[in-house]
């Protein structure tokens, strides 16, 4: 004990916090995570292929994506313009204004359902709007949509916000001076530069939408083939007692999260080498 | 991954007007179209539940809160929090002291790992204890044969917030920790100074904005859990019932107003979070 800490340097604890840390880490996360990957419900293959081509599974996939995507680009386009303004300008409020962007991450996402839900039915404020039009918002993937992109638009801003606070303004100067116009400055000069953030911010906002359950069960309705996400359907298989469906569906959501997670995890690495 | 944004990038901006000065125009359309987008998207949401809530009169509004079952989830709400922000800090501190002062193999892939539960869907991390504990699970035999409770009770609860929570005091501490170096601990090593006192009156004073930064942000996620929560929770009123599935109860028995005005309870603790993230964020900064 005493000579793996000298090796390890002058501080002590290692043993202890290391020991306890990775002990908590497998309680809390780590076995209760391989329960799901042991197949402890004796889940056979058949029946995994069962459910993972039964076309309500694939319905609720599909819905996931679609969503979770939509929102993710919309949030990507929106997240630019709150970070520019942010870094970019001075005005009144603007504190206020920072500070409200982290809304979504503070607020419980089943009040956010249950206020979005009040926006965008028919009869809400902005439901109203659109319903004489045919369109509806709520009960639809465009509500599912509308839900994703309050979940994740701190995610883009919060991302890009510190890279395009490092850019430099001389280089967009220097391009200015050279007689590049307003536009081309942006596309050719600080697009590149904040391409990898923005990336990042869409797979945060992407990754959170897919598993995303609180926030959208109130607006979608839940009409199986139409508006049922995955999360939902797990939701919906333990209630009928179905461990082995719902831990098939729980597979290919987790899969799914897994590979966006080592995306990120690099995307990340190289922002962070971007932005120093 | 998703839930938070380490403090070090949430600088407060500050302005380049040099750049922008040409053009007063574009600045404040870009400005005005920013506001917009974040009235309908973030204030537009926060405003409802406050506006619904109030609609069928301050004595509904009251009703709901002071209802018995109200009051009974918001106690199971504050206890879930109370039992799972502590243990969650001594992990976050004890895993960031491991992983930033010390070299060991495979440090990336304990970062990695503490990072998981932000990546999985909150049911999945009810699932999981389903499928631990429940009837049908590896404990469940033997939890029923000693007439123990954890799915459908207070247990299931906890752990299952203890899962959602679990990276985010760990993720802001550990940036930080890094960036501080290790050279003033060695020199309270040298000093003489041993063990948990190095930490208490070395570590801790430089890390404190950045931990309380952590700790409410986990708490806001400890009160708000709906998904991983409503896995395990049996919904039972008045026993297993925290503060936003009784929001849910209320929504689905159309009584929308008593579901609001639980709601405004849990938009306050969103509030008070924003506010004392922002106090906490520029405390950091100023010590930096």
């Amino acid at each position: 004990m005493q000579t793996s800490a000298s090796k390890r340097g002058v501080l002590p604890g290692f043993g202890l916090t290391m020991g306890y840390s990775v002990l908590y880490l497998s309680l809390v996360v780590l076995i209760p995570l391989s329960a799901l990957l042991l197949n402890s419900t004796g889940l056979t293959w058949a029946k995994f292929w069962d459910v993972a081509t039964d076309p309500r599974v694939l319905a609720s996939y599909k819905i996931s994506f679609l969503t979770a995507a939509a929102a993710g680009l919309i949030d990507t386009v929106l997240g630019l313009l709150l970070a520019w303004v942010l870094v970019r300008y001075d005005f009144p409020g603007k504190r206020l204004f920072d500070a409200m962007i982290d809304l979504p991450f503070a607020l419980p996402t089943a009040v956010a359902g249950v206020s979005l839900t009040a926006i965008y039915s028919q009869n809400g404020w902005i439901g109203s709007l659109f319903e004489p039009l045919g369109i509806r918002l709520a009960f639809s993937p465009i509500g599912i949509t509308l839900a994703l992109m309050f979940i994740g638009i701190p995610f883009v801003v919060r991302t890009v916000q510190p890279v395009l606070q490092d850019l430099d303004a001389e280089v967009e100067e220097a391009a200015a001076t050279l007689g590049a116009s307003r536009f081309r400055t942006f596309r050719k000069v600080v697009l590149p530069e904040l391409l990898p953030p923005l990336l990042t911010g869409f797979a945060l906002a992407f990754s959170r939408g897919i598993g995303e359950y609180g926030s959208v069960v109130f607006i979608s309705g839940n009409m199986p083939m139409k508006t049922e996400i995955a999360p939902l359907l797990i939701m919906s298989k333990l209630e009928q007692f179905d461990y082995a469906g719902a831990t098939a569906v729980a597979l290919l959501l987790l899969l799914i999260s897994f590979i966006l997670m080592l995306l990120i995890n690099s995307l990340q690495r190289r922002v962070r080498k971007t932005a120093r | 991954m998703a839930g938070s944004v380490p403090l070090a990038s949430a600088k407060t901006p500050t302005a380049r007007n040099r750049t922008t000065r040409s053009s007063g125009v574009a600045k404040w359309v870009l400005i005005g179209a920013a506001v917009l987008v974040l009235l309908w998207l973030i204030v537009l949401p926060l405003a409802v539940v406050i506006i619904e809530s109030l609609k069928k009169g301050l004595g509904v509004y009251v009703d709901a809160i002071r209802d018995p079952d109200a009051m009974s989830a918001l106690k199971l709400t504050l206890l879930v929090a109370a039992v799972t922000v502590p243990l969650n800090t001594i992990f976050g501190v004890a895993a960031a002291w491991a992983i930033t002062k010390f070299k060991f193999r495979g440090k990336q892939v304990l970062v990695t790992l503490i990072d998981l539960p932000f990546a999985v869907s909150p049911v999945i991390g009810g699932l999981i204890y389903v499928l631990v504990y429940g009837a049908h699970g590896w404990f469940g035999p033997w939890l029923q044969e000693h007439d123990l409770k954890v799915i459908f009770a207070l247990p299931g609860i906890v752990l299952a917030t203890l899962f959602v929570t679990f990276p985010f005091v760990a993720r802001e501490l550990i940036p930080l920790m890094e960036d501080q170096g290790q050279q003033e601990e060695e020199a309270a090593v040298t000093l003489g100074a041993r063990g948990f006192r190095i930490f208490w009156k070395v570590t801790l004073p430089n890390i404190k904005w950045g931990l309380l930064y952590g700790i409410i942000l986990c708490n806001a996620r400890a009160m708000g859990e709906f998904g991983a929560v409503s896995v395990v929770s049996g919904h039972i009123r008045g026993e297993t019932n925290t503060l936003p599935l009784h929001v849910e109860i209320l929504y689905n028995e159309y009584q929308f107003s008593a579901s609001f005005a639980v709601a405004s309870l849990l938009l306050l603790l969103a509030l008070v979070t924003l506010l004392l993230k922002s106090w906490f964020t520029r405390k950091s900064q100023h010590q930096q």
